[in-house]
């Protein structure tokens, strides 16, 4: 039999870590995939949109 | 001012992708901040206000327990309205929304299910019983991740958003069942203690830590909403631009 200070413990430490890996996945598909647009940017590719937009402001 | 500006003027200003993209530059470090410190305060608050008489310690895991079940149906609620946007008013980032709010009310559902039955082993004597909430929040979680496999096995959104927003729509009676179990069925759960007609029944001892772990929580899914949201606009860009340089490659081969 755990103490309750256990089941206190333990509900805390699950909830912390699972927030923390949440958070941490958002960051790092946000990280992952700004990359691959700046890659996409990089070898010439671009949003037509951002083309027109550009185009209007020359 | 140009047609072109960023500004968002109006409600509707934000069905812009570009738009939604500049707010959630400019609000994100605000309610990261924002949830932080209501985080600090509300941890603070946790582990310093006094233990149950009956209880004991354990009441502090309700602080963790009942907001994630909040937000489990409120995420859930949140996917219902983008949906019903996606159906109805084909508003553009309704899809978004929902797609990005699956995974992050999967977590808060896993959370209220592992820490009830944390809860449950030390004040009940079992993990799990299949009372009605229990079993009720259990198919919730099931849905969740049904429709996270269901919007991964589709590679077109424009294709998989009404489907997924029809399972929604039809999942969403499972709330007001989960909301109104222990009043409907004998459950070994206890009925609501905060959110009743006549006022909480709870002590301001357990209540006040319990409201700023809620709003904690709440801002927290906000937070990381808006975040997956950003996200998924940029991975619908990447998709695009890849098949948009594959045409173009096409033709000049």
């Amino acid at each position: 039999m755990m103490s309750h200070a256990a089941y206190v413990f333990a509900s805390y430490g699950i909830a912390i870590l699972t927030v923390v890996s949440l958070c941490l996945w958002v960051i790092a598909d946000g990280r992952a995939r700004q990359r691959e647009l700046r890659e996409l940017e990089a070898s010439g590719v671009r949003r037509r949109s951002a083309e027109v937009s550009s185009g209007e402001t020359r | 001012m140009s047609e072109n500006s960023l500004a968002i003027r109006k409600f509707s200003d934000l069905a812009n992708p570009t738009r939604f993209l500049a707010l959630a530059d400019r609000m994100l470090p605000w309610l990261a901040a924002l949830t932080a410190l209501f985080f600090v305060v509300g941890l603070w608050l946790s582990f310093t206000t006094e233990g149950d008489y009956q209880q004991g310690e354990t009441v502090r895991i309700m602080y963790v327990h009942v907001p994630a079940a909040w937000l489990s149906m409120m995420c859930y609620s949140v996917m219902a309205l983008a949906a019903l946007g996606t159906l109805v008013w084909r508003h553009p980032l309704a899809d978004v929304s929902s797609r990005a709010a699956a995974p992050i009310g999967a977590c808060f559902t896993f959370l209220a299910l592992v820490t009830g039955s944390l809860w449950g082993k030390p004040m009940w004597g079992a993990w799990w019983v299949w009372d009605a909430r229990l079993t009720s929040v259990f198919v919730l979680f099931l849905m969740y991740l049904g429709l996270m496999a269901l919007n991964r096995a589709m590679d077109d959104p424009a294709r998989s958003s009404r489907v997924s927003a029809v399972l929604v729509l039809v999942g969403f009676v499972n709330i007001p069942i989960i909301k109104f179990s222990v009043e409907w069925w004998n459950t070994l759960h206890q009925p609501a203690s905060v959110l009743r007609l006549d006022g909480p029944t709870i002590d301001p001892e357990f209540l006040r830590p319990l409201v700023v772990m809620a709003i904690a929580f709440t801002l927290l899914f906000f937070t990381l909403h808006i975040a997956a949201m950003r996200n998924e606009i940029w991975r619908r860009r990447v998709t695009s631009l890849r098949r948009q340089a594959a045409r173009s490659a096409g033709r000049e081969a």
